[in-house]
């Protein structure tokens, strides 16, 4: 451990909170936008070219505005409820691989922070904190909305965190490892969201609901709990909690490419007709430019499923956490962990049992939850 | 048991939006530059009309002040005389004053005009700094003068506008 070390980990760092920051800014236009082409709008277009100069307009206005504290208020805590809330946002990033290794001015360094071998660990032991920061901001308040916003966060993203930890699972019993870089390593020959589409969708599924995004945005919903945790919040302060949230939706974002979606792997760009042989300096690099495309793309789509999907009602997001997503979750994982036996054991090829038997597992589930529904339904009449 | 139903409607909303998306061009009009049309019988700001001479039709009546339902309208008339003619007839609205804070733009004052002097016209763009600015006094009101129309007050030969209200057909619109 030389000193060098500890300077390449802190460029790395403020590099890598940079990028954060920059991307929580676009985010919010690059939502907006592709919002307003599903409305058939043309979302943010004054500022700049083509509305490029809004996300800092946004910043500057919400940096001026009056930070308003209430009287009431437990004002301690009050302060450090958005800071709770962003802290774990930006450390999970640490451990998430964004790139192999690259040679700059003669060194070799590694597009990663943190090389932890319980990665996927310190993962769900940093995103778990977040709730802290959400549930305190809503009972310091002392508003009976932000209150019962906080609340919701809370019992929501617990619940939740059950069905993403055993879509974890699943991913660790494929890999065989908790480090991140073996995860992705082991999908060199195939994306564990091909073995395993089911744990892949209940993953999305319960990011959704992890980082409080439409359907599942109970804990903010305008229209019955004003603005939920954050009403009481104006300023930077708001700030902060907006920032927390879309720096998760980037940061959950990479972590489902890297635990589904091959991570920064793609294809081998030396191996192009006529131009391949003149960009070997640039391979080890490409590697950010797939993260980057992965993790749009999964951006994309939950804005594509804000655009279509309305809100869920709060009893029926319990109920589907608990009742379907869980045992779902549970059952994959005995899937995979069987799956993985046969194929170590009996034949390789019996890898293939897995993707079958949980996408039919999925679909019996589908089938029951859609059949207790409209028992309900017909009990109602 | 519908086993792939329920997931193939969650397919069919979210295709729903991406064909929205893919195929229908955004529908926003970009406004300061680009305006729509009003409708025929849009009810915006008010105007005061001129005959093609140039003469105003209001005849300071205040019968517009009588009707409108929310006090916004003030008039107050004086005497033309063959040297200073502002309309024909009589008299003349030396004052007139709308107050666009109060106006609810329901339109009675033009029913009630009896020389459909005022009219609601299709300005929409209303806005105000101050108060005061929101009252509009009638050289704002006027109309602009046609080509060829010289202004009030007119030098008039005696004896040819006697006649306060014209001769009218009968509301076509």
């Amino acid at each position: 451990m030389d000193w060098t070390m500890w300077i390449e980990w802190g460029i790395k760092s403020v590099i890598l909170i940079l990028i954060l920051l920059g991307g929580f800014a676009y985010l919010t236009l690059f939502e907006r936008k592709v919002l307003a082409r599903f409305q058939v709008r043309i979302g943010p277009n004054r500022t700049g070219p083509w509305g490029l100069l809004q996300p800092i307009a946004d910043a500057v206005k919400l940096i001026f505005k009056e930070e308003f504290t209430p009287a009431q208020a437990q004002k301690v805590i009050f302060v450090l409820a958005p800071i709770i809330t962003v802290v774990p946002a930006i450390v999970v990033a640490a451990v998430i691989p964004w790139g192999g290794n690259v040679t700059v001015f003669g060194r070799q360094v590694s597009l990663y922070i943190a090389d932890l071998n319980v990665g996927m660990l310190f993962i769900t032991a940093v995103t778990s904190i977040a709730v802290y920061g959400i549930t305190l901001a809503g009972w310091s308040s002392n508003n009976k909305y932000a209150l019962m916003g906080g609340l919701r966060a809370s019992a929501q993203m617990i619940s939740y965190e059950l069905a993403l930890g055993f879509s974890f699972v699943t991913v660790i019993i494929l890999a065989g490892s908790m480090r991140m870089i073996d995860i992705v390593e082991a999908q060199r020959t195939m994306w564990f969201a091909v073995i395993q589409p089911a744990g892949a969708f209940i993953f999305l599924i319960a990011t959704l609901a992890e980082v409080n995004r439409a359907p599942f945005d109970m804990p903010e919903a305008e229209q019955e709990l004003t603005a939920g945790y954050h009403v009481e919040y104006s300023g930077m302060k708001f700030a902060l909690f907006f920032m927390a949230e879309y720096i998760k939706m980037i940061v959950i974002s990479a972590i489902a490419v890297t635990l589904f979606f091959g991570g920064y792997l793609g294809p081998d760009i030396t191996q192009l007709p006529f131009i391949g042989q003149y960009l070997i300096w640039l391979a080890p690099w490409m590697g950010l430019v797939y993260m980057f495309i992965k993790v749009v793309a999964l951006l994309f789509i939950m804005v594509w499923v804000r655009a279509t999907l309305p809100r869920i009602r709060y009893d029926r997001l319990m109920a589907f956490g608990w009742k379907v997503l869980l045992p779902l979750s549970l059952a994959l994982a005995f899937i995979s962990a069987v799956g993985v036996l046969l194929a170590q054991d009996v034949n390789p090829a019996l890898i293939w049992l897995v993707p079958v038997v949980s996408i039919i597992a999925g679909f019996v589930t589908i089938g029951l939850v859609d059949r207790s529904l409209r028992r309900k339904i017909y009990a109602a009449r | 048991m519908r086993l792939v139903e329920p997931f193939v409607e969650l397919m069919t909303g979210l295709m729903t939006t991406m064909k929205m998306l893919v195929t229908e061009k955004p529908v926003t009009i970009q406004y300061p530059e680009e305006k729509r049309p009003v409708k025929p019988r849009f009810r915006g700001r008010h105007v005061l009309k001129r005959y093609d001479n140039g003469l105003e039709k209001c005849i300071g009546c205040a019968l517009c002040a009588a009707a409108c339902p929310a006090d916004a309208i003030f008039v107050e008339a004086s005497e033309n005389t063959d040297a200073q003619r502002f309309s024909p007839g009589d008299r003349y609205a030396s004052t007139y004053e709308i107050n666009m804070l109060r106006c609810i733009y329901c339109g009675f004052c033009e029913d009630a005009c009896p020389t459909e002097a005022i009219v609601l016209g299709d300005n929409y763009e209303l806005s105000f700094t101050h108060r005061r600015q929101a009252v509009y006094d009638k050289s704002m009101l006027i109309e602009v003068l046609a080509a060829g129309a010289s202004s009030t007050p007119q030098v008039t030969e005696p004896g040819k506008f006697t006649r306060s209200v014209p001769e009218m057909k009968d509301p076509q619109d």
